[in-house]
């Protein structure tokens, strides 16, 4: 099974799709090695615009070039992209809802070693509430590319979170990625497991290990945070009665409150929500997802718990 | 610029100050000071400078005009209406519920504006993209932009300062309304950005210094920076706040707060008097 960290699915998906459409641009703010953006530089340097280290700057100037009919992939880190530089995507993308692409890599508790400063887990919270905004966390590398696909092809503002570890593939070579749509990857009846980014290959392996215990647990891949598949979620919330959720991403605002905010409104279910409470920490990814509950052991041992409070 | 167009335009930029007192009045909020010292400049920029189509505000390859101290959308708006991109009418909406005149610049609500600005720094670093967008597509359309002097404390003002000459962005010309004052006073007091011009001659800008209601000298920076290559300019113009109302000139307690009835009436009566005495030099 291929391992790719979705940076890198970025960093090919822009020279791919990026390099025949003229009116793509990619700007990059010093960080293009870690984005991976440098690959596009090194095939296209005449649409590759380093900005330095000025995220701010970065967003506004993705603004005026979308604003004169350019796609402009404005790339971070997520910190720097959703966190630093929030209130210009607010004020100067989302508002006026232009063409902006945020490519958004090193997201989550799994940068590791850099420790909390760089382990943005409040991204997805803070993009969810800029209206207009599509949010997608793909899960592994086809998908990533084929998100890139789609937001090139979409009008409006994306935000792309892309992650630094390698992860598995979890869908098939011949994937159709679709915009807004979940992906019910394992089907189930006494629980559901609604997991988003790296989580989702962790979750298929949680699903494997509560059948293993006779416990049929439903996989769904939430693929675009928002506009979130509503239908997908509260059919599983009425087949199955339980659902859990896990991302690495803090629990308050993320996959965990989307996926509850159309649970609690429409079919209403016992829900744990697994992501971290804290800031994160230097440390190697496998010891912080210990540390964090973010493990196939506490997606199992969380199940049980919700299919128990049914 | 010959004595009667100047005259002209002088008339015009008292019209556009009477829409945005209007406006400010009708709406009982607002920034009547910051909007009345750019008139001249916006009057310049819109009726001799900026190829734009009033019956075709998208029109392809036209020049761009963001405002970056966005509050003074009065300002904006009045000469976009005396302009011909709507009714003058319009003006006594301005902030008002349903209204297209929102409180800030909105792009796709107003015709005519180019991008929405109202938070400080943003808008210069959107016209820069702007003037980069040229670049790329090898297109002679010039883009302009107007900050405030207090907006200059914005830290991201000074990205987009390093940005401009970095990319030789020599299709971009942005003005600095240096009336001195911003909302708690004297800019040199609240957080001093002085001194403006060798900051940005430092930054690698080309620096201008002029007269903000001075028309000869606002055509000749335009025209030093049109002719200027290799690097995008400042205008740094000195300017009144609240220009051309007696009682509301250098006066930061306008900034951002709107007249009442007898304040306004005799503010529109003063520069009806104004218009009266330039049109009799006509």
């Amino acid at each position: 099974m291929a391992k790719q960290a979705t940076r890198a699915s970025y960093g090919q998906a822009l020279v791919k799709y990026g390099i025949p459409n003229k009116n793509v641009v990619v700007l990059d703010a010093d960080l293009s090695k870690s984005t991976m953006t440098t690959k596009f530089k090194e095939a296209c340097p005449e649409r590759f615009i380093n900005m330095g280290i000025a995220e701010a700057d970065m967003m506004c100037v993705a603004a005026g070039l979308a604003a004169c009919g350019k796609i402009a992939f404005a790339s971070s880190f997520a910190m720097f992209a959703a966190g630093r530089a929030f209130e210009q995507i607010r004020n100067s993308i989302g508002y006026p809802h232009l063409n902006v692409k945020i490519g958004a890599t090193h997201a989550g508790i799994s940068v590791g070693e850099d420790g909390a400063s760089h382990q943005c887990l409040e991204d997805i919270a803070l993009m969810r509430t800029i209206p207009g905004m599509t949010i997608i966390n793909p899960a592994d590398d086809i998908e990533a590319q084929l998100a890139v696909k789609a937001a090139m092809e979409m009008d409006g503002p994306v935000y792309m979170r892309f992650g630094r570890l390698a992860v598995e593939d979890v869908n098939p070579e011949d994937y159709k990625f679709e915009l807004g749509k979940g992906v019910q990857l394992k089907d189930g009846t006494d629980v559901t497991l609604i997991a988003t980014g790296l989580l989702v290959q962790e979750s298929l392996k949680a699903a494997q290990m509560l059948a293993d215990e006779g416990i049929s647990a439903r996989v769904i891949n939430i693929h675009t945070i928002k506009p979130i598949d509503e239908e997908i979620i509260i059919k599983a919330a009425k087949e199955t009665g339980a659902i859990v959720t896990a991302e690495e991403h803090y629990v308050m605002g993320g996959l965990g409150s989307a996926v509850s905010e159309v649970v609690c409104q429409n079919a209403p279910c016992p829900v744990k929500i697994i992501g971290t409470e804290d800031f994160g920490q230097s440390g190697k990814p496998a010891e912080l997802f210990e540390a964090y509950g973010l493990t196939v052991e506490n997606i199992v041992k969380q199940a049980k718990t919700v299919i128990a409070r049914k | 610029m010959d004595a009667k167009r100047i005259t002209e335009l002088s008339i015009i930029a008292n019209k556009v100050r009477k829409h945005a007192l209007t406006g400010v009045y009708s709406a009982q909020s607002g920034h009547p000071g910051g909007s009345l010292s750019i008139a001249d400049v916006l009057t310049y920029l819109y009726f001799e400078v900026l190829n734009i189509d009033p019956k075709n505000p998208d029109m392809e390859g036209r020049d761009r005009f963001v405002l970056s101290k966005g509050h003074t959308a009065p300002a904006l708006y009045g000469t976009l209406a005396e302009r011909g991109f709507f009714d003058p009418s319009e003006m006594k909406n301005l902030r008002k519920f349903g209204s297209f005149l929102q409180g800030h610049p909105v792009l796709g609500k107003v015709p005519g504006v180019e991008m929405s600005t109202g938070s400080l720094g943003q808008g210069v670093c959107v016209a820069g993209g702007m003037a980069l967008a040229a670049k790329l597509d090898n297109k002679d359309y010039r883009v302009y932009s107007i900050l405030g002097d207090g907006e200059l404390e914005e830290g991201q003002v000074w990205e987009q300062a390093m940005f401009a000459p970095h990319y030789k962005l020599d299709n971009f010309t942005i003005f600095i309304d240096n009336n001195g004052l911003q909302i708690d006073g004297d800019i040199t007091k609240v957080m001093n950005p002085t001194p403006i011009d060798k900051k940005f001659e430092a930054f690698g800008w080309h620096v201008i210094k002029c007269n903000a209601h001075d028309f000869n000298e606002l055509e000749a920076a335009v025209n030093e920076a049109k002719a200027t290559k290799g690097k995008p300019t400042a205008v740094i113009m000195q300017s009144v706040k609240g220009k051309n109302v007696s009682f509301m000139e250098n006066n930061p307690a306008w900034h951002g707060a709107a007249p009442k009835e007898d304040d306004y009436n005799r503010a529109i009566a003063e520069l009806d008097e104004q218009i009266a005495g330039l049109e009799a030099m006509l």
